[in-house]
């Protein structure tokens, strides 16, 4: 059933949240609001599921249309990023714009050339790598 | 007649916004096909006019959430709120095989780290650069350099402002959008040709629109290989950058 794998979905993110505001007690980080901050929910909450997922195919305990519940809210993962980016404070961001170009430049360049200089230094352990390629 | 309208939009704020944004997609999706000649991926588009929007929005109301202050858009807050976009976030993780990922071996993992640390660190220097001193803020602009994902997450996480946050989504999609853009033309360089290293180029320029848009406009084979890697980046991101991240800025500035 199509809710099987919403609810399944739902379970784990309602778990990596008490797990991330646990974390977040343990470690004693506070909001500006004065509550407990949730430390790294929504990553436990994605192992969570990635390691559920592992469980329940070995034992085929998840059908497709289950599946379907969960690949639904996978695939309106851009429309809401598209949403959020609606909702942001753009005119007050834009005041001071310089920092997110420079910041996206910066990482891009840096990231680039580590990029070339890890898969130059990888070369001649690439053969496996090809070989996969060519099947 | 407007009074219809208006009562129509804000009894189904939800069901308005799932429409406006199908909307958007349809938008960016031609712009991207008719314009850019899919160089720039429909998403990317579809989120600058969402920026674009937010700033109408903010310009009309003076408010600080953008498009959902306007009172007939409201339900664009509860879609693009923290937890619509977390639930679907973490449905994303289902899509990544944990074989595949295995074959990425250790250089994928590395890249992974890099490609959070890196990106962290220039973004934090640069959002120091220009002012910022204290810790949360310098977090959240360091974590929206890892991606426009982990920014928004990181800076909900450790109670950013929302100015902060606009501008770490910002650098995230300025770095997507310059990611799309550059991967082409830098293949040579990044020596873009086996599986291995589109998997190395994935963990380390992270942003999953931007690997998936940037790889497929070099090379339609090594997409799923770089995009593999780049899904897990969104998940460390989104638990360093709140944590391990936040307390390594916190403790080299403590104000």
């Amino acid at each position: 059933m199509f809710i099987y794998g919403t609810a399944l979905l739902a379970l784990c993110h309602l778990l990596g949240a008490v797990l991330g505001d646990m974390l977040g007690a343990a470690l004693g980080v506070r909001t500006d609001k004065g509550e407990f901050a949730n430390v790294g929910g929504v990553g436990f909450a994605m192992l969570l599921l990635i390691t559920l997922r592992v469980w329940l195919h070995r034992r085929r305990l998840l059908c497709a249309t289950s599946e379907g519940g969960l690949h639904y809210w996978g695939a309106l993962y851009i429309p809401v990023v598209v949403a959020m980016a609606m909702t942001q404070n753009v005119v007050a961001a834009l005041r001071s714009g310089k920092i997110a170009v420079f910041a996206a430049a910066g990482s891009v360049v840096v990231c680039g050339i580590f990029v070339s200089l890890i898969n130059r230094a990888e070369r001649t352990g690439d053969d496996d790598a090809a070989g996969e390629k060519s099947d | 007649m407007r009074e219809i309208f208006v009562k129509a939009a804000r009894e189904n704020g939800l069901v308005l916004a799932f429409a406006l944004v199908g909307l958007v997609a349809l938008l960016s999706n031609f712009l991207s096909r008719k314009l850019t000649f899919g160089r720039v991926q429909g998403s990317a588009i579809a989120i600058l006019i969402g920026l674009a929007l937010a700033w109408a929005g903010g310009k009309i109301t003076g408010g600080s959430k953008g498009l959902a202050d306007v009172a007939f858009f409201s339900g664009v807050g509860l879609m693009g709120g923290n937890m619509l976009r977390d639930f679907a976030i973490v449905a994303t993780a289902f899509e990544v095989q944990p074989q595949e990922a295995k074959r990425a071996g250790l250089i994928g993992a590395v890249a992974l780290l890099l490609g959070t640390v890196l990106p962290f660190f220039v973004g934090v220097c640069v959002a120091r650069a220009f002012g910022y001193t204290d810790a949360v803020s310098l977090t959240t602009i360091g974590a929206g350099a890892v991606t426009y994902i982990v920014g928004p997450v990181t800076g909900a996480a450790i109670g950013a402002k929302s100015d902060v946050m606009a501008l770490s989504i910002a650098t995230g999609v300025f770095k997507a959008i310059l990611v799309m853009i550059a991967t082409p033309a830098a293949a040579k360089f990044m020596r873009l040709k086996t599986p291995r290293s589109a998997m190395v180029f994935g963990g380390l320029a992270g942003t999953v629109s931007g690997v998936s848009a940037g790889l497929a406009a070099t090379d339609r084979k090594l997409v799923p290989y770089g995009a593999l890697v780049a899904t897990f980046h969104t998940g460390l991101g989104c638990l360093l950058g709140p944590s391990v991240l936040f307390f390594a800025v916190k403790a080299i500035f403590p104000n």
